[in-house]
């Protein structure tokens, strides 16, 4: 009974655990500036990047920053993962498919993805489709490397219990192969968002003229370190939220999953 | 409706490897025939034939009438574990074989086997729920829902504890009273061989060959402490020894 009672509590009051680092790390950058270890003028205190946060923000451009970095990384990442669903789902069942396509795709992967970023230039122009492409080739790999060690990795018994009641291979692949490698599709979604979060900066870089990425390069030029420092907390804020995101659905769709990871929750 | 099962001449390799050496016999309609015998003697291969799963052998396996070129759905088979869908609820996993899962008919099909194993109410849990014991009877209300005509079990019960395992014993016979399939069960435990079985299969080693068989005549549903299943087991026993060349100690 006592247990329980201590379960609940735990659940109605969210551990302060996770907040002690974070808390940490503000202080410290306080205090970095306060003893004067870094000049303002490297490392603002907080409180003036939050100023500069708010003159922003009245300027209407963190706005405007924040939903079209925001817009790009929901583009990319779609258009990046739906590809890698298909072509992993495609690799992963088919072995003509994975001849035909696997060593192509090994090959491209290790071609440092922001390489990339000159030829979209070249071949898309400057405006949002070579920033989307090169969001979606970083959501690519991730996905489309975990999806497939998934669908290989799925349990041949499994597989046999379908087979005994005379299920086709579409039926297989449908009922037991997709479901069985759930866990490593949205370990991989969520991989590609991070990924996702990182090229929209480098895809901002060039030739844009709003968003967080064009936010950092342009405050560097005008040498607005508080700007930049904006820039990247929003940064990190939207990226851990993406996270936070995918893992509440990740726990959602895999409640049936019998892990120590399960089982913390 | 159960049909009988025909296996003639049946012989397997795995390369240089003979696994069944010839192997012939009966089931007939609603029969519970037990093969027993010691590991490697190609018990669990001559399953894997019968329902389809491997189809490179020579001989004749029958289902009624049809020859086992695949699996078919009038064969159903249990392994030695569960191997539950981790992702789908008790009731799901049970209509797993089912060609329609969602209409009125087919809940109430998976009601009956969950049933037909004790496990009523367990509908909606996750597999991760279950003990050892209540997720085989998953799985054996799994293969039963879709009626098969043959029902093959692989050492089912093999990882659970004595107690367990009798219990399970006892679900079995129930569902078969229920569905009464043709059954062909592999076990290592002899008491659970004389208990469930009409007939008693005694296979030898490499190659696996059948070298005894053993009718069990008491009227089910039969008491574990009657003498005469005693001495049936004896010469259970003694089948089984005898083959390995080792005189039991009688």
């Amino acid at each position: 009974m006592r247990a329980t009672a201590a379960v609940t509590a735990r659940r109605r009051w969210p551990s302060p655990l996770p907040w002690i680092l974070p808390a940490a790390i503000l202080a410290a950058w306080w205090a970095v500036g306060v003893f004067g270890i870094f000049a303002a003028h490297q490392v603002p205190p907080p409180s003036v990047v939050f100023d500069a946060a708010i003159g922003l923000w009245r300027r209407g451009l963190l706005q405007q920053d924040l939903v079209s970095t925001t817009v790009r990384v929901a583009e990319g990442f779609a258009l990046g993962s739906v590809v890698a669903i298909v072509l992993g789902t495609l690799t992963g069942l088919s072995r003509r498919a994975d001849t035909m396509l696997e060593p192509t795709l090994q090959a491209l992967r290790t071609v440092p993805t922001l390489a990339w970023a000159p030829l979209l230039l070249l071949w898309l122009g400057i405006d949002e489709p070579p920033k989307i492409t090169l969001v979606a080739i970083g959501a690519f790999f991730p996905v489309y490397v975990n999806l497939v060690a998934g669908i290989t990795g799925v349990d041949r018994k499994l597989v046999e219990v379908a087979r005994v009641f005379d299920l086709g291979r579409w039926e297989i692949a449908r009922r037991v192969v997709l479901p069985a490698s759930l866990p490593e599709l949205l370990t991989g979604l969520r991989l590609g968002a991070t990924q996702a979060w990182l090229f929209v900066v480098v895809a901002e870089f060039f030739g844009s003229s709003q968003g967080l990425g064009f936010r950092l390069t342009d405050s560097q030029q005008s040498t607005r370190v508080d700007l930049m420092f904006v820039a990247l907390v929003a940064l990190a804020i939207l990226g851990k939220a993406t996270d936070g995101a995918l893992r509440a659905i990740e726990r959602r769709v895999l409640r049936w999953r019998d892990t120590i990871g399960e089982a913390r929750r | 409706m159960s049909r009988p099962l025909v296996v003639r001449e049946l012989r397997k390799r795995y390369g240089d490897l003979p696994v069944l050496g010839g192997v012939g016999f009966d089931v007939a309609p609603s029969e519970i025939v037990a093969v027993v015998g010691p590991s490697g003697c190609g018990k669990s291969t001559l399953l894997r034939l019968v329902a389809g799963l491997d189809t490179r052998y020579h001989g004749e396996i029958q289902v009624g009438d049809e020859k086992v070129c695949g699996p078919h759905p009038s064969i159903g088979l249990v392994f030695q574990e569960p191997r539950l869908f981790p992702w789908l609820t008790v009731a799901d996993n049970v209509a797993f074989g089912l060609r329609e899962r969602e209409d009125d008919a087919a809940r109430a099909h998976v009601r009956d086997a969950l049933e037909a194993v004790g496990l009523s109410g367990f509908g909606g849990a996750l597999p991760k729920e279950l003990s050892g014991g209540m997720a085989q009877r998953v799985a054996l209300a799994r293969s039963l829902v879709t009626e098969p005509q043959v029902l093959l079990l692989d050492e089912p019960f093999s990882s659970l504890d004595a107690f367990t395992r009798m219990r399970l014993q006892d679900h079995l016979q129930a569902a078969w009273t229920r569905y009464r399939p043709t059954l062909l069960m592999v076990t290592h435990d002899l008491d659970e061989a004389v208990y469930l079985a009409d007939r008693v299969l005694v296979f030898g080693e490499r190659p696996g060959r059948l070298v005894d068989v053993i009718p069990i005549a008491p009227p089910r549903p039969r008491d574990r402490r009657d003498p005469a299943l005693a001495a049936l087991r004896v010469a259970l026993l003694e089948a089984v020894h005898l083959d390995r060349g080792e005189r039991a100690v009688a």
